[in-house]
């Protein structure tokens, strides 16, 4: 299967600080990818390096076959809609669909006005009078309509309001499905991509800690709970990705290829904002968690 | 492409350009006037140029001189930064357009308005005043208050040097906004910069970009002048000439400040005719160094080539620096 996004050994740094390090990843086209992690995470850096926006430190990245922004075809295969959704301030929403139409040799000018029209945009308003969502609606309008093979949106409903934010991943959401591209989206929320997204990238302290279909993360993952915190007791075949001791008992986020059947634990499924977070609390700096996790690796 | 550097830009150029118009007309209407007052009272008409004529005369100078600075303020400073500072860098640099087109897009219109304004003000300026240069050239001057337009107060005012200078502030003002990322940072530091180079070019470049002449003479009763720039200055008859340094020589050659017999003649109340032959009987000569009104052609196209390659270089880093190093 073609690829959208690969990289190998990727990495960022900025001044002497690594944004990004030793990102390796492979992701297959058709899907829509939720790229989650706190703030700081190197999000926004790999994103921006997808799209061509700043040059690799080290490694290398692909995207849908070419180098990122290494000129107009390539351009042309991906659409980006940057943090913050910006837009010409002192141009009408007309103007912004007209400026898509000139640069863009695979316009989709049809698609645009419908979707300005159904989202009840004033082609005559100037983009700076337009509220936070809508701006955004106006942004991705001009992302979906150059027809790109992927798309790539930093944070796009991170501004907005529930509603709007609802709004917009819904309407997002349609949009895929009706023109079957691939979608790269960022958010801090895991909320905002459960309903969206069919594959996970769970980024924190500019390394990459998950990768995968969610489907599969959610079937080989398990919440159990079992004796107090032994290394000793327990299965071989787990991972543990976190663990909450008391000293009765013992509640371990792992990761098992095969279902648990050990009848000393209690199994039960987990939802994907926990394993998400889970995932994010591996690299956080609380000493005892830290030392639990030592003992149990 | 060029679309959208139109629909950013046409207010500017359109204020720009209207302005312009209108301070041509008022040029071409007041301009006929010169050459017949010239045909009427001969060469002496520069002391009859009414006030209002030397108002125009003196902003036109100004306007001319002025414009570059602003055109690489108001126009090249923000170019890029504006959109870096918008964030609609992120927007325009991922349509299906390289940012390497989109920026030459915006240098060529903006760029090329640029020019052209102040090739056009330039125009206007030079030939309406070209009745008063000549007539301080060939000596039937001066009148009061002008100056010659060889002079460096004028210099940049006149022919093709002011193309020189637009082009230049332009993509220094546009490269210093790339770089600084903040539009009135830029346009301040762009202000900065391009005053640098306006006095360097000036003081110590222009006078050697071709060799000046360099007499030796002595000093007498006819031409000794007076004290001007804190040494003493004689006059060689050469009208609408541009003296790069005079300084004064003893009797064996030898550089030496103003002679202090020189300000004690002068206070005894004797007059300059007086000092200036006392300082002749010592053997004081002056050494000039100067550029004859001649040299005002090959003075403008090598300093507008000059500048012109330092447009094209300053445009060089501005791409590169658009390429590798914005993100």
């Amino acid at each position: 299967m073609n690829s959208v996004l690969r990289t190998q050994g990727l990495g960022k740094r900025y001044r002497k600080r690594w944004a990004l390090s030793d990102c390796t990843l492979d992701i297959p086209a058709g899907r829509v990818v939720g790229l989650v992690g706190p703030n700081g995470a190197g999000k926004t850096t790999l994103l921006n390096l997808a799209a061509g926006m700043q040059t690799p430190t080290e490694g290398t990245i692909e995207v849908c076959g070419g180098r990122p922004a290494g000129g107009a075809a390539q351009l042309a295969k991906v659409g980006f809609v940057a943090q913050d959704t910006p837009t010409y301030a002192g141009l009408s929403v007309r103007d912004h669909l007209r400026l898509g139409a000139r640069l863009n040799p695979g316009w989709d000018g049809a698609l645009a006005r419908d979707r300005i029209v159904r989202l009840g945009l004033d082609p005559g308003q100037r983009a700076g009078n337009l509220s936070g969502g809508q701006r955004a609606q106006l942004a991705l309008t001009l992302g979906i309509a150059k027809r790109p093979e992927l798309l790539i949106l930093d944070e796009p409903v991170a501004s907005l309001d529930p509603l709007a934010r609802r709004d917009f991943l819904r309407d997002l959401a349609e949009a895929v499905t009706e023109l079957g591209l691939s979608v790269l989206l960022s958010s801090h929320l895991v909320s905002d991509l459960e309903q969206t997204c069919d594959h996970l990238l769970v980024l924190v302290g500019s390394r990459l800690q998950l990768a995968g279909d969610t489907a599969e993360l959610l079937a080989t993952h398990y919440r159990i709970t079992g004796p107090p915190c032994d290394p000793g007791t327990l299965p071989s075949d787990l991972h543990v990705i976190s663990a909450t001791c008391t000293d009765r008992q013992a509640t371990l986020l792992v990761r098992a290829d095969t279902p648990v059947q050990d009848p000393a634990w209690s199994v039960s499924r987990v939802g994907l904002e926990d394993l998400v977070l889970a995932y994010m609390g591996r690299s956080t700096t609380d000493p005892v968690h830290r030392t639990t996790l030592e003992a149990t690796r | 492409m060029i679309w959208l550097t139109w629909r950013q830009f046409r207010t500017q150029a359109i204020v720009v350009y209207t302005a312009l118009a209108g301070f041509a007309g008022v040029l071409l209407a007041t301009g006929p006037h010169l050459p017949r007052l010239h045909a009427a009272v001969g060469s002496s008409f520069v002391q009859l140029v009414s006030g209002s004529d030397y108002d125009l005369y003196l902003c036109g100078s100004l306007l001319v001189r002025a414009l570059p600075a602003v055109i690489g303020i108001f126009w090249g400073a923000p170019l890029v930064a504006r959109e870096l500072e918008a964030g609609t860098h992120r927007l325009v640099w991922n349509q299906t357009v390289t940012r390497t087109r989109w920026l030459a897009a915006e240098f060529a219109l903006a760029g090329l308005a640029a020019v052209a304004a102040t090739g056009l003000l330039t125009l206007a300026v030079s030939w309406w005043c070209n009745p008063i240069d000549q007539a301080l050239d060939d000596g039937s001057g001066p009148g009061p208050g002008f100056i010659p337009r060889l002079s460096p107060m004028m210099f940049d005012s006149r022919g093709v040097a002011p193309i020189g200078y637009a082009a230049f502030a332009f993509a220094l003002g546009a490269a210093i906004g790339v770089v600084v990322r903040r539009t009135v940072p830029a346009m301040a530091a762009t202000l900065a910069v391009f005053a640098g180079v306006e006095t360097a070019m000036s003081m110590w470049i222009r006078p050697h970009l071709i060799p000046p002449t360099r007499v030796t003479v002595p000093v007498t009763a006819d031409n000794l002048q007076g004290l001007r720039n804190g040494g003493l200055s004689v006059d060689l008859g050469h009208h609408g000439a541009w003296f790069v340094s005079q300084q004064t020589l003893d009797a064996a050659g030898r550089p030496v400040p103003v002679p202090p017999s020189f300000f004690d003649c002068m206070q005894s109340g004797a007059g300059i005719r007086r000092c200036g032959a006392e300082l002749a009987r010592q053997g004081y000569q002056q050494e000039a160094t100067y550029h004859l009104a001649g040299h005002f052609w090959p003075l403008q196209w090598a300093q507008t080539g000059l500048l012109l390659a330092l447009a094209v270089l300053t445009t060089g880093l501005c791409f590169w620096w658009t390429r590798r190093h914005v993100s």
